[in-house]
């Protein structure tokens, strides 16, 4: 039992953790991108084209080559995700637009080209559901090491994710020793914290800003399509990205900004999120469709105690980074 | 002679200056270029994904809203909502409080309207309108300020995030509306009309002034509209946010109470989103789900800015918005759902962008490098 829930919870955490650290090394250049949700959103739906198109160009499922199957909505998810980053970078750091705003007008840009495109999609191939489902290709995203079956509990706990809920975790661990560990990492911090004292020292601002928010939103794309491909089996359904991509957003608070604590921080919102379901079915706490608003509202509040505990702590190292959400322009008094 | 050039080769193509000058003509030319080259960018895409005559679809998103009696009044009922949402936000934002929440003090506020509506209305205590309406409207002002009030406490004490605290607070009003969505509809998870049979609490003036239903609605945004631009312009209170919105520090100087005046204001913006949230549903749709504010509360942030927090100038960046939106619904019909609803929102959001983007062009100006200059001073 415990191995399936956590199973379960890890699932869920994947995309959270990929959206959180993606945002993380976002905020550290100083740029608060609220357009998380939309980039996800973006980065799935791209996906799920390249998937769509692989599979139509196939004359049966069963041609399906598995390095194509994945390399192509891979690509195609970063491409597009990579294009949501660059657009939010070239307003904010280019030509100085409020961020708030900029990643407001991201995210409605994003969910509408997703919620478009999934409705083309659907169109097109005339379902009686409104979804679109690229099943194949999500199957090779699904497929776990063989070794997982064999292993029984610990398999399932360990084994059983597809490739990208590893990537999640190595990019995770990569992000935080790189930005505690590596000159980079440093320059980028100082960035985030005082961009004029870092210019001032020779780091090229707008270089940093550009490189971290872009590789950002194409991990958070990542997300995206860990979604699409893992938790909903390919069935793309224009709905639920929202949520995780605000929920991620939540969670780079709640880990006070360390994309090492982002991994359990993800964990723990991946089994918040399903811990309804395994307290009925167990029949710990009776859940229903009465109890179960205050459940799902509780990583939020959560994340508000987080916040501000942090704020009343006012320790150095759980503050955001200084010059978050303010744009930087050299001959500024 | 040679250090010289190399110098000069080292120069920067262009340096960007700050400018504050700029004539009142020029910055509205470079927003007229701005809203054009994005209707120019929709066009093509458009074009590139229906294959048809960009003309001809605005005109049928003209239609959208002009078409009939119906479907302008609709539109302007829109127009009147995302207009209300936006003028709530703005106080806040002018004093660079980040209110994201809208969303959520939107939506709890019209909770308030329809917890009175449900316990003091048919099913409850049925109380006579005179009473019932004044009781609506009060709980619906006090939920909205309450809900907006929290996180500008913590941000006024001890300088908590109110981005992300306002952010997080939606998501907990959500909840909170799927709760008593739940329990209103006895399982079906949506709630009738309230108050069908009596109409007890509807914001609506009688059928035989208003055919739409909106026009009370309407009215009450304009009033608004006026006291907001009053309220802002030639009040103290007004002053006392434009001052802390352009320099804490000034403020402090010159005796101001930042404290005070950000909660203060928070209060108002809340209390301004719960009457937006009565609006809705007792003057809308008498009725509510987790859709009621149907993020708007995020849309209106972008109205506000857009105008630059002039509450006139909202009502044009407002009608933009609607426009495209009941534009997008009508070319669903007429494209044969090529273009569905979501459509709106890409449209809104490159419109956005170019408006955002351009306003660098009115901000700062850049400089070119002058070759003649250099060689005078070599």
């Amino acid at each position: 039992m415990f191995a399936a829930f956590f199973h379960r919870a890890v699932l869920q955490a994947i995309s959270l953790l990929f959206g959180c650290t993606g945002e993380i090394l976002t905020e550290k250049s100083g740029n608060l991108n609220l357009g998380i949700p939309g980039i996800m959103y973006v980065g799935g739906i791209s996906g799920v084209i390249g998937g769509f198109l692989y599979e139509n160009s196939l004359e049966s499922k069963d041609d399906a080559n598995w390095f194509l199957a994945i390399f192509i909505p891979l690509i195609c998810c970063l491409i597009g995700s990579l294009i949501m980053g660059l657009i939010y970078c070239f307003l904010t750091t280019t030509l100085r637009a409020n961020q708030n705003v900029t990643g407001l007008a991201l995210t409605t840009f994003g969910v509408g080209i997703g919620k478009y495109f999934g409705g083309v999609l659907i169109k097109l191939v005339h379902a009686d559901v409104p979804s679109v489902t690229v099943s194949t290709t999500s199957n090779f995203y699904k497929a776990s090491l063989p070794i997982a079956q064999d292993l029984g509990w610990f398999g399932e706990m360990f084994f059983g994710y597809g490739f990208l809920a590893y990537t999640a975790i190595i990019i995770a661990v990569i992000a935080a020793v790189f930005l505690k560990r590596t000159r980079p990492g440093l320059n980028l911090r100082a960035v985030g914290e005082n961009p004029a004292t870092a210019d001032a020292a020779g780091i090229s601002v707008t270089k940093y800003k550009y490189l971290a928010t872009c590789i950002g939103s194409m991990i958070a794309g990542m997300g995206g399509l860990y979604y699409v491909m893992n938790n909903a089996s390919g069935v793309w359904s224009n709905n639920g990205l929202d949520n995780i991509g605000w929920l991620a957003i939540a969670l780079v608070i709640f880990t006070v900004w360390k994309p090492n604590f982002a991994i359990l921080g993800a964990f723990l919102f991946g089994a918040l999120s399903i811990a309804p379901y395994y307290l009925s079915l167990y029949e710990i706490v009776d859940i229903n469709l009465r109890t179960k608003p205050f459940f799902d509202m509780l990583p939020y509040i959560v994340t508000v105690i987080v916040l501000i505990f942090n704020s009343l702590r006012k320790k150095r190292e759980t503050q955001p980074p200084e010059a978050l959400g303010l744009s930087y322009f050299r001959e500024d008094r | 002679m040679d250090k010289a050039k190399t110098k000069s080769a080292r120069e920067p193509l262009f340096h960007i200056v700050k400018r504050t000058d700029i004539p009142f003509w020029k910055a509205w030319i470079i927003r007229i270029c701005a809203v054009l080259a994005a209707l120019v960018v929709c066009g093509i895409i458009i074009v590139l994904l229906t294959g048809k005559n960009p003309f001809e679809m605005y005109k049928f998103m003209w239609d959208g809203s002009f078409k009939t009696e119906r479907k302008f009044w609709k539109m302007i009922q829109d127009l009147a909502m995302l207009l209300c949402i936006a003028l709530a936000v703005t106080p806040a934002f002018k004093m660079r409080f980040w209110n994201i929440g809208a969303e959520g003090q939107v939506l709890i506020g019209g909770l308030g309207a329809a917890i009175c509506m449900k316990l003091l209305g048919d099913d409850g205590a049925q109380l006579s309108n005179e009473l019932l309406l004044p009781i609506t409207i009060l709980t619906a002002v006090v939920f909205g300020a309450v809900w907006g009030v929290i996180p500008s406490i913590f941000k006024a004490n001890w300088n908590t995030n109110e981005t992300l605290f306002t952010l997080m607070m939606n998501y907990i009003a959500i909840q909170i509306i799927a709760y008593f969505t739940f329990i209103w509809s006895s399982g079906s998870n949506t709630v009738g009309k309230l108050n069908a049979q009596s109409h007890a609490g509807w914001l609506q003036l009688p059928k035989e002034i208003d055919k739409s239903g909106y026009l009370l609605n309407i009215l009450i945004v304009v009033g608004l509209t006026v006291l907001m631009f009053l309220y802002l312009r030639y009040s103290k209170q007004g002053y006392e946010i434009s001052v802390v919105g352009e320099s804490v520090n000034t403020a402090r100087y010159i005796g101001i109470n930042v404290k005070k005046v950000v909660i203060r204001t928070m209060l108002i913006s809340g209390a301004l989103c719960g009457i937006a949230g009565l609006l809705l549903v007792a003057g809308t749709d008498q009725s509510i789900t987790a859709e009621t504010a149907g993020g708007r509360g995020y849309t209106a942030i972008m109205v506000s800015w857009l105008a630059k927090f002039n509450p006139f100038y909202m009502i044009l960046t407002a009608f933009i918005v609607v426009f495209l939106q009941r534009g997008a619904d009508e070319l669903q019909t007429q494209t044969d759902r090529i273009i569905n609803a979501d459509f709106a929102d890409i449209l809104i959001a490159i419109i956005i962008f170019f408006i955002i983007g351009c306003e660098f062009f009115i901000n700062y100006s850049i400089k070119f490098r002058s070759h003649k200059k250099k060689e005078v001073e070599a």
